[in-house]
């Protein structure tokens, strides 16, 4: 269009394409090769924070005028079904008590280590993720106030995702359902072990490598085994749903749907385990199993 | 309606960061699900609007800029929104004579090209760094976008009239007049 320019603009259009171009290249394969800028990240992270929250406070607010206008035969009913279940709870919780003291009685015995203890911080979700590939969630608490990149996220219904990126006052969440996303699980029937991933089309997990004539049917539960040191045992994370056995196949594709509600909580757990020895962790399960 | 243009003066810087200010501010809006999917990139749109517009002020720098910060509050690869964003602006600015030559709602044809090239840009980086494609839904952003064409552009306008032409005093104190 304007191959002689009669005004000076600095650059043509064309070379700073190319600059900006070739800037933002660089910029994704270090950041996808290199994890070398976290700290550009946290800046504009640290920024955008207020923006975030900002942009959240109308749901929030009409949360809370929600939360306001309940009526009080709702409020009733709350309390009533609340207290039944803390009385089911409560009697749970009594046998899990004994139970807890007879194992570390137990433990003792076989002068093995700690069970493996966790803390938590509860956490709000700010934002769940603008784009629609990821599934990644951002919540309201960061470095700041002590949590760490690879513990744990839970709601109450289940496992959520882990913590795989932080900033000082927020911190990213990546849901077990994103691809790539692995969790060892254990099957709750009968203790096989698989490792279910992430399969970041729909809400569902798969299974995999698990061969053909594997024990699973539908609706078997799983939980986490715990032997990765990441993920505390003994949390929900899915149910299966599906299973198809093809003969000329070696592994079975069984889908899972998740247990927690990803879509739904608003707030959630971040645990983490203290104690993490994966070399160390081998022996105490043999113990273990032979103490149950 | 298309001569709105003429009367109106040249923005301040101030208007501009503020537009683009808010855009960002509606793109981190708590989106989910099938909204997510249907929500055009304001931020782009705004962009394009100001480059098709002033394009000696607004350019493939600031493009860059803000892909960054939207890359940021996607918790995407860093440089991804910002090779999109730079790269749909440079046609904007190659194309801006021919588009500002017409009504808004033939610019939102010539706008509806530009968003889907930039999402076409996302979605090949995302590809690359192994994701999955997940489905032709993913483009109608570009649809709504340009379907927001002329009501944010009108917007835009509606606000610069409303700004500039009551205070005269405000503009000449400014000496923003050229």
């Amino acid at each position: 269009m304007d191959h002689q320019p009669f005004f000076k603009r600095g650059p043509s259009p064309k070379t700073r394409l190319a600059f900006f171009g070739l800037l933002a290249i660089a910029l994704m394969v270090t950041d996808a090769r290199f994890n070398q800028l976290d700290l550009l990240r946290q800046g504009v992270g640290l920024a955008l924070h207020p923006l975030q929250q900002i942009a959240n406070s109308p749901l929030t607010l009409s949360r809370r005028a929600g939360e306001f206008f309940v009526t009080q035969s709702q409020l009733a009913d709350e309390i009533t079904r609340l207290r039944q279940q803390q009385l089911g709870n409560a009697i749970q919780l009594q046998l899990n008590q004994s139970l807890q003291a007879e194992n570390a009685h137990l433990r003792r015995l076989l002068s093995t280590r700690k069970s493996l203890t966790s803390q938590s911080t509860t956490a709000e979700v700010m934002s769940a993720g603008r784009s629609p590939f990821s599934r990644k969630i951002i919540v309201d608490k960061g470095s700041s106030s002590g949590i760490q990149a690879g513990q744990a996220a839970i709601d109450d219904r289940g496992l959520v995702g882990q913590v795989t990126r932080l900033q000082l006052l927020s911190s990213e969440i990546t849901l077990i359902t994103d691809k790539g996303q692995a969790v060892p699980v254990e099957v709750v029937r009968n203790g096989v072990r698989a490792i279910a991933f992430g399969h970041g089309r729909n809400n569902t997990l798969e299974l995999a490598f698990m061969p053909v004539n594997m024990d699973i049917q539908n609706g078997d539960q799983l939980i986490t085994s715990g032997i990765d040191g990441t993920y505390p045992r003994g949390v929900p994370v899915a149910i299966v749903s599906q299973i198809e056995r093809n003969a000329g196949d070696p592994f079975a594709r069984i889908t899972c749907t998740p247990s927690s509600g990803l879509d739904r909580y608003r707030s959630l757990l971040i645990i983490s385990v203290s104690e993490s020895p994966p070399a160390a962790l081998p022996p105490v399960k043999k113990h273990a199993k032979e103490a149950q | 309606m298309t001569d709105a243009p003429t009367l109106t003066r040249p923005p301040s810087g101030q208007f501009i960061a503020m537009t683009l200010f808010a855009a960002i501010m509606l793109d981190i809006l708590p989106w989910q699900g099938t909204w997510l999917l249907l929500r055009p990139d304001f931020v782009l749109l705004l962009l394009l609007y100001w480059a098709i517009h002033q394009p000696l002020r607004i350019g493939m720098a600031t493009a860059w800029g803000l892909g960054l910060v939207m890359d940021v509050a996607d918790g995407a690869l860093l440089g991804q929104y910002a090779l999109a964003y730079t790269f749909a602006i440079y046609l904007a600015l190659t194309l801006h004579r021919r588009i500002q030559a017409f009504g808004l709602w033939p610019q939102a044809w010539h706008i509806f090209p530009l968003l889907l090239v930039s999402q076409i840009l996302a979605l090949l980086t995302h590809l690359l760094s192994g994701a999955t494609f997940i489905g032709w839904g993913y483009f109608l952003a570009s649809i709504t976008g340009a379907l927001f064409w002329p009501p944010l552009s009108l917007l835009v306008q509606l606000a610069l009239k409303h700004r500039y032409l009551p205070d005269v005093a405000y503009t000449t104190s400014r000496g923003s007049e050229k």
